[in-house]
């Protein structure tokens, strides 16, 4: 059967790529095939995942929880850990047999090592880090709407189109970016972790999603790198993502680094529990290890609870947290830019200032 | 032995940007830099030479003006340089990018010895793309997320990022390798002599004309038409708006921000 | 008139733009402190290239001249005017031979004091003869049968003395004919009868290390003669002409690092419900520190350029030092009562520079020693 990416009307049904690692489900995932679901109704087919691994079959049904109507399987010993060759051979080789229209992947490390060299291979176009996806024209005029500043009174839209509209930050968040990809499939897009929301779990859904068990072949040849070892770092993985709290540091906190990351751990507690999280020039600097970085080049976050100490709120930093719910910012300088978006800003001196909000919110509460 | 690093100069997206009143960027307004990644990749390759004595060749896309961003490389100590520029390549997506380049590099030569570095992803594009499909469209193996390459023989040993730890990887050369530093700061400055020489060490340009024989070159899969995906819309995102401000560290004004933390059941 | 820089010296000023915020900044503050030889970011100096401006690369120099020394010279002092002081000090040395030497003394020392990361020195000054260099006493004795030079005497107040690997000394060889029996002659570290005395605790300029040299029948090779005998005066006023346009560049450095800091810190600083950079009296200040320093910034660039040019810049290099190092005091002053209280405390680095300035209206020759070198200069016209 030959392969071909310009053939669009054979391709069908919206694929989510399901990341494990050491038998464990990535949490993006679940977001990706709730989001899938989503798109999948908008067009009228069906949302199906596939799962890479071995002895990962188990994994495939709770998938189905969250709105698939398949889990394709391919499960053997050469998938245990991930390498680019094997991956890629057989996702490309399980895509060019059933043709999905679009394929999802979650933007980790190890999605945005495999799309590029699959969307090559297949020829075909791939958008990453995507923050919005869209298929319908209306919804897609529906949300330039509320989240540009286009004046759309002029600009006219095939409303029959429904290529998949994926919308991603770009210019270190200065500037959004529609991207389509209308004559190649499958159209292909990595999303950013932490950005869909993922639906709520459904036993019956479980239950019904039917798993497909595809056959692989991988010879010892088709493999080109060799994993030596894989090391988990001993410190636990700061989990910015999921927090609903997060208090970050930047360059303020430079006359006393400790005592500075010491107040933005408290104020995270006096709010309820949150991890503390940094801008750029706090990892540069070395006060902070890269796992903490919020920004264009770190997470995009959006907890409930963002407070930003010390930061200057540089484009690339804003693009990692502008979307939280409510935004608390101190800082010296008055004309900072993190003023901007912050819903509630305090000039001044973060080691006078976090103290005193640490006391008179740990008060209120007693009360 | 080479080491190829693809390297983009990009607009300093850290610093102040101006946006044009229909949503795009105003270019003009911003400095340009040396990609933060591909300074990554230049370090690598660097030490590599300092270890190996093996050739360092910086390689770029991108209009005429990228030729000063090669000669600051070459004053690092980068020992040629490669511009690729030519008006069909403009306006190109990742997948035609990366053609273009893999283009390029065969054009020059990739032999048993030889590696390609890039940077994992750049500031203004963001999409970590064009690394890996190089590598594909020269059906050569790809390790990314790279903090440490060593050479041992004919392989490298990769240290490969996860999120929560690391993978140690092996893998034969030739091969392409995304970098990425742990901290986000080079460790490669120019030197006074490597700048008085940077403008008599050699600068190659590759044009259309030049590379159109490439087997990996084709019109129909080059430049703007070729590209696979397409800019349907850009648009500048609402800005959120200057909340509510307070002067001074002082116990009234934090009691008052409280008092509306609590009213919003934040607290 | 074409007053831009050429595309390598943008690039020597970006290099060393990168050098001073990521090198010298951060340690700028523990080298006053501690007023101790910054020895590592020296070697840095060494391994860019800087420590060997002005000499052909043949010799192991980086090429270039006066322009990439002001270049290089003012962005450091804008961070850590010690080190600014430091290499702008160290070239006179591989500079100084460079011009004067023969082949033998080029190809020995050039190499060790650019590429090699040595520190090079120059000692003129005696506790007896500053201003008044003819007052020097310190003398260098042939001796035909072991054709050496004999030297007794004492030197002091001599930047980097205490660190330098190849000092130049100005001794008499004839002592009975003053100036023009004086001569240059290079002395290596670690020369029997060479030995350190005081090392100074200054109020300013701490990285730079200011020692007594003491020479008590020090033997030096003849071959160590730089240039010939009795044409020491003119080498060394030849040299500090060079020097000058140097201190002229670290003055500048250092006042538009302090009028830099003014700025922002003005827009930072909120008193009475807004920043204070929207008060009058603060926006004067700006204006008048603004346009001072460029003017001195200006007449530095003009010095260098006529040096390079090979014309004649004795007087043009007085007028730039005098003028910039009064222009540093006023800036630096100001800079730091701008910043009031904060200014006063060593938290900030204004005090720092306020006491480093201070320096430039007084070594390599003193504003009132310039008054007498200029006023000479167009009054015999």
């Amino acid at each position: 059967m030959i392969f071909n990416s310009y053939d669009i009307d054979v391709f069908k049904d919206i694929w989510v790529f399901c990341e494990q690692r050491n038998g464990k489900l990535m949490y993006t995932d679940f977001e990706l095939i709730s989001e899938g679901r989503k798109l999948a109704d908008e067009r009228g087919s069906n949302l199906i995942g596939i799962l890479l691994g071995y002895n990962v079959k188990d994994m495939a049904k709770e998938l189905g929880g969250y709105g698939a109507d398949k889990i394709i399987v391919c499960d053997d010993p050469a998938l245990d850990i991930y390498t680019t060759e094997a991956y890629t051979k057989v996702l490309c080789d399980v895509a060019m047999d059933k043709k999905p229209e679009v394929i999802l992947m979650g933007a980790s490390n190890i999605g945005r090592d495999l799309g590029p060299r699959c969307a090559a291979r297949l020829h075909t176009g791939l958008t990453a880090d995507c923050t919005h996806l869209d298929i319908n024209m209306d919804k897609y005029v529906d949300f330039l709407t509320t989240s540009s500043t286009l004046d759309l009174s002029k600009t006219a839209f095939k409303m029959d189109d429904t290529n998949l509209k994926m919308t991603r930050p770009a210019f270190g968040g200065h500037l959004m970016a529609t991207i389509i990809c209308p004559r190649f499939r499958p159209c292909m897009s990595t999303v950013r972790p932490g950005v869909m929301k993922k639906a709520e779990f459904s036993k019956e859904k479980a239950d019904a999603c039917e798993i497909e068990l595809y056959p692989i072949s991988i010879s010892e040849g088709d493999i080109k790198t060799k994993v030596l070892n894989v090391v988990k770092e001993a410190k636990q993985m700061i989990d910015l993502i999921g927090a609903d709290v997060i208090v970050s540091v930047g360059r303020g906190i430079g006359k006393n680094v400790e005592d500075g990351i010491e107040l933005a751990h408290k104020l995270a507690e006096a709010f309820g529990g949150g991890v503390v999280g940094g801008s750029r020039a706090a990892i540069d600097s070395g006060w902070l290890s890269a796992d903490h970085q919020v920004g264009q080049t770190g997470k995009t976050v959006h907890p409930k609870v963002y407070v930003a100490l010390g930061i200057s709120g540089a484009i690339q930093h804003k693009a990692g947290m502008q979307d939280s719910e409510l935004i608390i910012a101190v800082n010296k300088d008055a004309t900072a830019p993190i003023f901007d978006c912050a819903d509630y800003g305090i000039t001044g001196d973060l080691f006078k200032v976090v103290p005193m909000m640490i006391d008179e919110i740990t008060n209120r509460k007693k009360q | 032995m080479r080491i190829y690093v693809c390297v983009k100069q990009v607009p300093d997206t850290s610093g102040k940007v101006a946006v044009n009143p229909d949503g795009t960027l105003n270019r003009a307004s911003m400095s340009t830099i040396i990609n933060p990644d591909d300074m990554s990749a230049i370090d690598q390759a660097l030490t590599l030479k300092g270890a190996t004595g093996c050739q360092v060749i910086a390689v770029t896309m991108g209009p005429p003006p990228a030729e000063g961003m090669l000669r600051e490389l070459l004053a690092m100590g980068v020992d040629d340089a490669v511009l690729i520029s030519s008006r069909e390549f403009g306006g190109s997506d990742t997948f035609a990018t990366s053609q273009i380049i893999a283009a390029a590099i065969s054009h020059l030569g990739i032999g048993k010895d030889d590696m390609i570095f890039c940077g994992r992803q750049a500031i203004d594009g963001d999409t970590a793309q064009v690394g890996p499909q190089i590598a594909e469209k020269l059906n050569i193996p790809q390790v990314t997320y790279a903090t440490e390459i060593h050479k041992k023989d004919n392989v490298l040993v990769v240290k490969r990022m996860l999120e929560d730890g690391y993978m140690m990887i092996q893998v034969k050369t030739p091969c392409l390798i995304t970098c990425v530093k742990e901290k986000n700061v080079s460790n490669s400055y120019m030197t006074v002599n490597g700048i008085m020489n940077c403008y008599s060490k050699p600068l190659t340009i590759l044009d259309f004309e030049t590379l159109k024989e490439e087997p990996l070159i084709d019109i129909d899969i080059i430049g703007l038409k070729g590209s696979p995906t397409n800019i349907f819309k850009s648009f500048t995102p609402p800005q959120k708006g200057t909340g509510v401000m307070f002067e001074g560290a002082n116990r009234e004004t934090i009691a008052d921000l409280v008092s509306r933390l609590q009213k919003e059941h934040v607290i | 008139m074409d007053f831009s820089l050429n595309r390598e010296q943008e690039m020597i000023k970006k290099l060393a733009q990168q050098f001073a915020e990521n090198e010298l900044e951060p340690v700028a503050e523990d080298v006053d402190l501690e007023h101790v030889f910054p020895k590592e970011n020296f070697k840095k100096m060494a391994a860019l290239g800087f420590t060997g401006i002005g000499v052909p690369s043949q010799y192991g120099g980086s090429g270039g001249g006066a322009l990439e020394k002001i270049i290089v010279v003012s962005e450091f002092a804008k961070k850590c005017m010690s080190s600014a002081a430091i290499l702008s000090i160290h070239l006179i040395a591989p500079q100084t031979i460079y011009k004067y030497g023969n082949e033998e003394q080029r190809q020995k020392y050039l190499p060790i004091l650019t590429k090699g990361g040595s520190l090079g020195a120059f000692a003129l000054t005696e506790p007896n003869a500053g201003s008044d260099a003819g007052s020097a006493k310190t003398v260098a004795i042939f001796d035909s049968e072991t054709n050496e030079y004999i030297l007794n005497g004492t030197k002091c107040f001599i930047s980097g003395g205490s660190r330098a690997d190849v000092l130049i000394i100005f001794a008499l060889t004839q002592p009975n004919k003053g100036l023009k029996g004086m001569s240059a002659i290079i002395v290596e570290k670690g020369t029997p009868g060479f030995s350190i005395g005081k090392v100074e605790t200054k109020m300013g300029l701490a990285g730079s290390e200011t020692a007594e040299l003491v020479f008590e029948d020090c033997r030096v090779p003849a071959a160590n003669l730089l240039g010939k005998e009795g044409q020491g005066f003119k080498i060394a006023m030849q040299a500090l002409d060079g020097a000058r346009i140097g201190v002229g560049a670290q003055a500048v450095g250092v006042a538009e690092g302090a009028l830099d800091l003014s700025i922002k810190y003005s827009k930072e600083r909120v008193q009475f419900g807004k920043p204070i950079a929207k008060l009058q009296g603060i926006q004067w200040y700006i204006a008048d520190m603004a346009t001072k320093t460029m003017a001195a910034k200006t007449l530095v660039q003009y010095a260098a350029y006529l040096e390079d040019a090979g014309k004649p810049f004795t007087a043009e290099a007085a007028m730039c030092k005098l003028n910039a190092s009064e222009n540093a005091r006023f800036v630096t002053n100001l800079a730091l009562q701008i910043h009031g209280g904060y200014g006063y405390m060593r938290d900030y680095p204004l005090e720092r520079m306020y006491r480093d300035a201070k320096i430039t209206e007084i070594y390599e020759g003193t504003s009132e020693i310039h008054k007498v070198v200029i006023s000479r200069a167009v009054m015999s016209k």
